[in-house]
């Protein structure tokens, strides 16, 4: 059942009327694809200072601290993780919204993180974003028109003027909405529909690259599923690539071809979709999935149930060596000493399949029955 | 449970231990747009020591209908206007407000699913969990923050008797959901009503918490009510479901059977609709369109805009629980054709 459009009436898979915007070439399925990003020991520290009128720094909150992936041309990158992890900083820092501390994000070879200016203006056109909650991302005094239209302000050699109102109405016609609702307020639209808005504006200027912070999260079950074939729609129509940031694991799983896990700052555990999910070899990743209800009630049989106790600790002060271990079960003196570097685990160096695949921990191995096969 | 099969069957809902009867009820709110009608007819029974869960997208009536049944429905706009909500053989709707505030804590009790906006911020948790002796059992304050104490170790906060005095913002979000859970168990109630306890928290802490729901729930032999979206939630904790949409159920059945073959296509939407992670499917199945407003709810079935099999008579009649099985009931004319290409 394809069923995207909210007035229930059919509309044209295909781009139909989509003229206007440029058709770039959908990369082949099976060609071999360069990374379109590539993010090297990013780090953010936010300084914590005391003192009202003489500030000094006390500390530092360590949101990211040294984070590394590829973004390949095509491709959804999963970021999951639970609140405080830092996944939404990377979403800012990699959308040059934030600063780094330190590291560097290349696109296309160039570090973004040196630009400014012009050549910085010319690579954000490139990299947009959609943000989590459809009812505060978007102005409530200004109109659907001028909310999607309002990049080609920011840009205006991305659309001549006499254009823009054109091509306002065929990105939500793309995005499944009414062309015929620019003049109208963003309160005239369910949570559905504005993230649909949302999604449109994040087209708007053609990036390359969306990085989608929680696109879906604030949804009900049944909007969240129209929300998310939208987004597979338009990466296949459209050739994108994705940063899909959610704490929700099925989801994640449902969309992305590589998952990125995150704890207190940094990536634990990497690799395909398949190599998470079915073959997790990092005790987070292992706890989190065990963690996830899964809507099949004879599941609970078929499968180990892994609760962690405690929180997570403060990023402030992260423990030393891996900061999982104070919450892990598996933990030994070598973990309070020496901080695992994520990696192939020498353990499963050996490994043909999907086990081999970079984790960050010491004692890194496969453990049956996480998710309910 | 799905670890604890060997539990006896729920009782039937003629036994005795049953707890809670809702039957027919009705709730208005009265705007300036119109009426809204966020309950229309709903029915559920509750029996002791059993966990039903009320599932439904916002906007469906499942909280409205918590609150009409703990009495805390705010009134205007909103207004009970019909129904009978039997609680220990008591009509509840029928009691004076002085009765009924008894009865609210000490009978039954809420866990909201903000706890940091349930709890008052300027009190120590201490003295929110105290004063529910005080009130109710008129206990002196060295015994209330005595009680304090018990109740955070009995809910396994770490060093209760050290952080009796801290107040909310000092917690973290499962910590302070544990002392809402604490504060509704404090006078030990027969009835928990849980809406969406676990929504605001991380799936790791969500496994705790839930973990110690069900446990204590156990333990007191408790009934609870379980309000949820979270289908994943649900299946593993739940022993009944109610789905309910627009104000109505339209589906309740034992849990297993609802997720093995649901007779009703709202029902068999959602589950279609969810990505699984224990599958990595192909397209998503969704529903079409939004859930009604409910100043407009269509005529006939609620469902009919929205579902693929509706027919005209689905326009005109609004379709009757018909009952489908033991302990199933179905709100769909066509729920025979549904469960036969299961």
């Amino acid at each position: 059942m394809q069923s995207d459009s909210l007035d229930g009436t059919a509309r044209p898979q295909d781009g139909e009327g989509l003229g206007v915007l440029p058709e770039k070439e959908p990369p082949a399925p099976h060609a071999p694809r360069e990374a379109i990003l590539e993010v090297r020991d990013l780090v953010r520290h936010f300084p914590l200072t005391q003192g009202v009128v003489v500030k000094r720094q006390v500390g530092a909150v360590k949101a990211v601290d040294g984070v590394s992936f590829d973004l390949r041309r095509g491709e959804t990158l999963g970021l999951v993780g639970e609140s405080g992890c830092g996944k939404s900083t990377v979403a800012k820092l990699v959308t040059s919204l934030e600063t780094p501390t330190a590291g560097s994000i290349l696109y296309k070879g160039e570090d973004v993180t040196r630009l400014s200016g012009r050549a910085l203006k010319a690579v954000r056109r490139n990299i947009q974003m959609v943000f989590q909650d459809p009812y505060t991302s978007l102005n409530p005094r200004m109109t659907v028109g001028d909310i999607v239209g309002e990049p080609f302000d920011i840009h205006p050699e991305a659309a001549p003027r006499g254009e823009r109102r054109r091509r306002v109405q065929e990105l939500l016609d793309v995005v499944g909405l009414n062309p015929e609702y620019v003049n109208r307020y963003p309160h005239q639209f369910s949570g559905g529909q504005r993230q649909r808005i949302g999604i449109a504006r994040g087209l708007a200027l053609r990036p390359e690259v969306i990085v989608a912070d929680e696109p879906v999260s604030a949804l009900d079950v049944s909007v969240q599923a129209q929300v998310v074939n939208l987004m597979e729609r338009l990466q296949d129509e459209f050739g994108l690539s994705y940063v899909f940031i959610a704490h929700d694991l099925s989801v994640v799983r449902h969309i992305s071809d590589r998952v990125g896990v995150m704890y207190l700052g940094k990536i634990v555990e990497i690799g395909t979709e398949r190599e998470i999910y079915e073959h997790p070899t990092h005790p987070y990743t292992q706890a989190l999935l065990s963690a996830v209800p899964v809507p099949d009630p004879s599941a609970g049989e078929r499968r180990t149930r892994i609760v962690l106790e405690g929180d997570v600790p403060s990023p402030a002060n992260p423990p030393s060596g891996c900061r999982f271990r104070t919450r892990c079960w598996r933990a030994a003196d070598r973990c309070a000493q020496e901080e695992p570097v994520l990696q192939v685990p020498a353990v499963l160096r050996h490994a043909e399949g999907p086990a081999h695949h970079p984790s960050a921990c010491h004692y890194a191995e496969e453990k049956e029955r996480i998710v309910p096969g | 449970m799905t670890q604890t099969q060997t539990q006896p069957v729920p009782p039937s809902p003629s036994g005795p231990e049953r707890l809670l009867e809702v039957r027919d009820l009705h709730v208005e709110f009265r705007t300036r747009e119109g009426v809204a009608k966020a309950v229309n007819g709903v029915s559920l029974d509750v029996a002791e020591g059993e966990t039903l869960a009320v599932l439904g997208e916002s906007g469906s009536g499942k909280s409205v209908t918590a609150q009409a049944v703990m009495g805390i429905l705010d009134t205007p706009p909103g207004r009970v206007t019909g129904g009978r909500i039997l609680f220990e053989g008591r009509d509840l709707l029928a009691l004076r407000e002085e009765e009924r505030r008894s009865v609210r804590g000490a009978r039954m009790a809420m866990i909201f699913q903000d706890a940091l906006s349930a709890l008052n911020p300027v009190l120590s948790v201490g003295y929110q969990l105290g004063e529910m002796f005080r009130v109710h059992r008129g206990s002196s304050r060295k015994e209330a923050r005595e009680r304090a104490v018990e109740l955070m170790e009995r809910v396994r906060i770490p060093a209760a008797r050290t952080r009796v005095d801290d107040y909310p913002h000092q917690f973290s979000g499962g910590m302070r959901q544990r002392i809402m859970i604490a504060m509704a168990l404090a006078l030990e109630p027969r009835l928990i009503i849980a809406d969406e306890p676990t929504t605001a928290l991380d799936v790791t802490v969500q496994a705790q918490v839930m973990e110690l729901l069900a446990d204590l729930q156990r333990e007191f032999r408790m009934g609870l009510i379980l309000i949820t979206h979270d289908l994943g939630v649900v299946a593993d904790v739940a022993d009944e479901i109610v789905v309910m949409y627009a104000g109505r159920v339209v589906e309740s059945a034992p849990v297993r059977e609802l997720y093995r073959a649901p007779a009703h296509p709202y029902t068999k939407g959602l589950l279609d609709s969810i990505p699984r992670l224990d599958q990595k499917g192909q397209q998503l199945d969704a529903v079409k369109g939004l859930p009604p407003s409910l100043l407009r709810i269509p005529p006939g079935c609620g469902f009919h805009p929205r579902c693929p099999v509706a027919r005209p008579l689905c326009h005109a009649d609004e379709p009757p629980l018909y009952e489908v099985g033991r302990g199933r009931a179905s709100a769909c004319h066509f729920w025979e054709e549904l469960l036969d290409a299961e």
